[in-house]
C-alpha cells in the first residue's frame, strides 16, 4: 500500500514538473507597465484621495461660488445674513472675528482657527467638479498668484486648512463631520500628487 | 491661568481654572459688571456684545484666555450718567428700550460700527447690527443709530473747534 502511494506521488510530481516546464504562463501574458504609467497611476490615486478631501464641505463651505459662506454638514447659507464683505472677512463692524476666534469654542460650538476668513471669490470651488477645482487651484490667476510650491504649502500646512480635521463641535455639542480621508493620508497624497508633477487627470 | 486685562480702563487680574471660560462669565460673575447680558450662549443673539480693543466681540463665545493683555469695554465703561457716550445719549433721546435686555449688546455693536463707519447708511446698519431684540425695537434703534452718528459728528467738530 505504501509503495503504491509513493509511486502515485512520484508520477504526479513528474507530470507536474513536465506541465510546469512546458505549459507555464508565457512571459508574453504579462503586461509591461512602464515607469511613466506607474507614476501616472500613483498620481491619479493621490489625486482622487486629495479630491475626496477638497470636495468635502469642510473645505467647500469656505470656497463658495457666491458671496455667502456656508455652514454645517448640510452647507446651508451662513446664518444672520453674513456675507463676504470687501476683505473676505464680513462687514466693517460685524465680521468673522466678532464670533470666530483662533480656536474652536467648545462651549458655544463656534468654530475657529487662525486667519478665519472666506477664500477669495477667485478661489470659488462650490459647484465645480474635481478637475475644475484642480485647474482653479493650480491657476495663478485664480489661486492668488501662488506657485505650485505655495499651493502645496497651503494645502498641507495652512492651519485653517488643517482645521478640517479638528473642526470641533457644533452649537448642539455634536462633533462636526471629518473629511473622508485621514489628515496623514491626505498630506501624503497631496505631496505625492505634486511630486509626480501635479497632473490633472483628463476629463 | 492668570489673566490680566484692562476692563473699562481699569487693570484686573483674575485666576481662572478653565482658560476657555467665556469672557462673559468673568465680566458678569467675577468683575460684577452685570450690564453685559447672556442671551443664547452660542454667538447668535448679540446680547453679550462688548468691545475688545475697540472691536465688537460676542463674549459668550470668547474664551477668557484671549482677553489676556487686551482692553475690554463694557456698557458700564462706554460713558457715564453725567457724560453719556453719543450712543447712550441717542438711545435716551429716542427712548429705544422696551424690556431693555438686549439693549447693551446693541449699543456696544453700534459703538463699534460708528468707530468704523461714522455716518452709517440704513444698509450699513442692516449689515452690521444683526443682534436680536425680542421686543422688536429695531425701528427706534435705527433712528437712534443715525442720531448717535449726528451727535458723534457734532462732538468731533466741537472738539476740533476747541483745539
Ligand atoms: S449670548 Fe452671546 S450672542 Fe447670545
Ligand atoms: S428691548 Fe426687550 S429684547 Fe430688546
Amino acid at each position: 500500500m505504501k509503495t503504491r502511494t509513493l509511486y502515485t506521488f512520484c508520477v504526479l510530481l513528474l507530470v507536474g514538473i513536465v506541465f510546469a516546464a512546458t505549459k507555464g504562463p508565457l512571459t508574453t501574458t504579462y503586461l509591461h507597465i512602464s515607469e511613466t504609467d506607474q507614476s501616472e497611476e500613483a498620481s491619479d490615486i493621490a489625486f482622487d484621495k486629495m479630491m475626496d478631501v477638497l470636495t468635502h464641505q469642510r473645505c467647500v463651505n469656505c470656497h463658495p461660488n457666491d458671496h455667502i459662506p456656508k455652514q454645517g454638514d448640510d452647507s446651508h447659507p451662513h446664518y444672520f445674513d453674513v456675507v463676504r464683505g470687501d476683505a473676505n472677512l464680513g462687514y466693517q463692524a460685524t465680521n468673522c472675528n466678532t464670533c470666530h476666534q483662533s480656536q474652536n469654542n467648545p462651549y458655544s460650538g463656534v468654530p475657529g482657527a487662525p486667519e478665519w476668513s472666506l477664500a477669495p471669490h477667485s478661489m470659488r470651488w462650490e459647484g465645480l467638479n474635481r478637475i475644475e477645482i484642480a485647474e482653479s487651484m493650480m491657476d495663478p490667476k485664480r489661486n492668488g498668484g501662488r506657485t505650485p510650491e505655495e499651493t502645496l504649502h497651503h494645502l498641507t500646512e495652512h492651519e485653517l486648512v488643517l482645521w478640517a480635521w479638528e473642526p470641533g463641535v457644533n452649537a448642539d455639542g455634536i462633533p462636526r463631520e471629518l473629511p473622508p480621508v485621514s489628515k496623514e493620508e491626505y498630506i501624503k497624497a497631496v505631496k505625492t500628487w505634486f511630486k509626480e508633477g501635479h497632473r490633472i487627470p483628463t476629463k | 491661568m492668570k489673566i490680566s486685562m484692562h476692563v473699562n480702563d481699569k487693570l484686573h487680574s483674575v485666576d481662572i481654572y478653565d482658560e476657555n471660560t467665556p469672557l462673559l462669565w468673568v465680566v458678569r460673575d467675577i468683575l460684577d459688571l452685570k450690564g453685559t447680558k447672556f442671551g443664547c450662549g452660542k454667538a447668535a443673539c448679540g446680547a453679550c456684545t462688548l468691545l475688545v480693543d475697540g472691536e465688537a466681540v460676542r463674549s459668550c463665545s470668547y474664551a477668557v484666555k484671549f482677553a489676556n493683555g487686551k482692553h475690554i469695554t463694557t456698557i458700564e465703561g462706554l460713558g457715564t450718567k453725567e457724560d453719556p457716550h453719543p450712543v447712550q445719549q441717542a438711545w435716551i433721546e429716542e427712548v429705544v428700550p422696551q424690556c431693555g435686555y438686549c439693549q447693551p449688546g446693541f449699543m456696544m455693536a453700534t459703538a463699534a460700527l460708528l468707530n468704523k463707519v461714522p455716518n452709517p447708511t440704513d444698509d450699513d446698519i442692516d449689515k452690521n447690527i444683526i443682534n436680536v431684540c425680542r421686543c422688536g425695537t429695531y425701528y427706534r434703534m435705527r433712528k437712534a443709530i443715525h442720531r448717535a452718528a449726528e451727535l458723534n459728528a457734532s462732538e468731533a467738530s466741537s472738539t476740533t473747534q476747541n483745539s
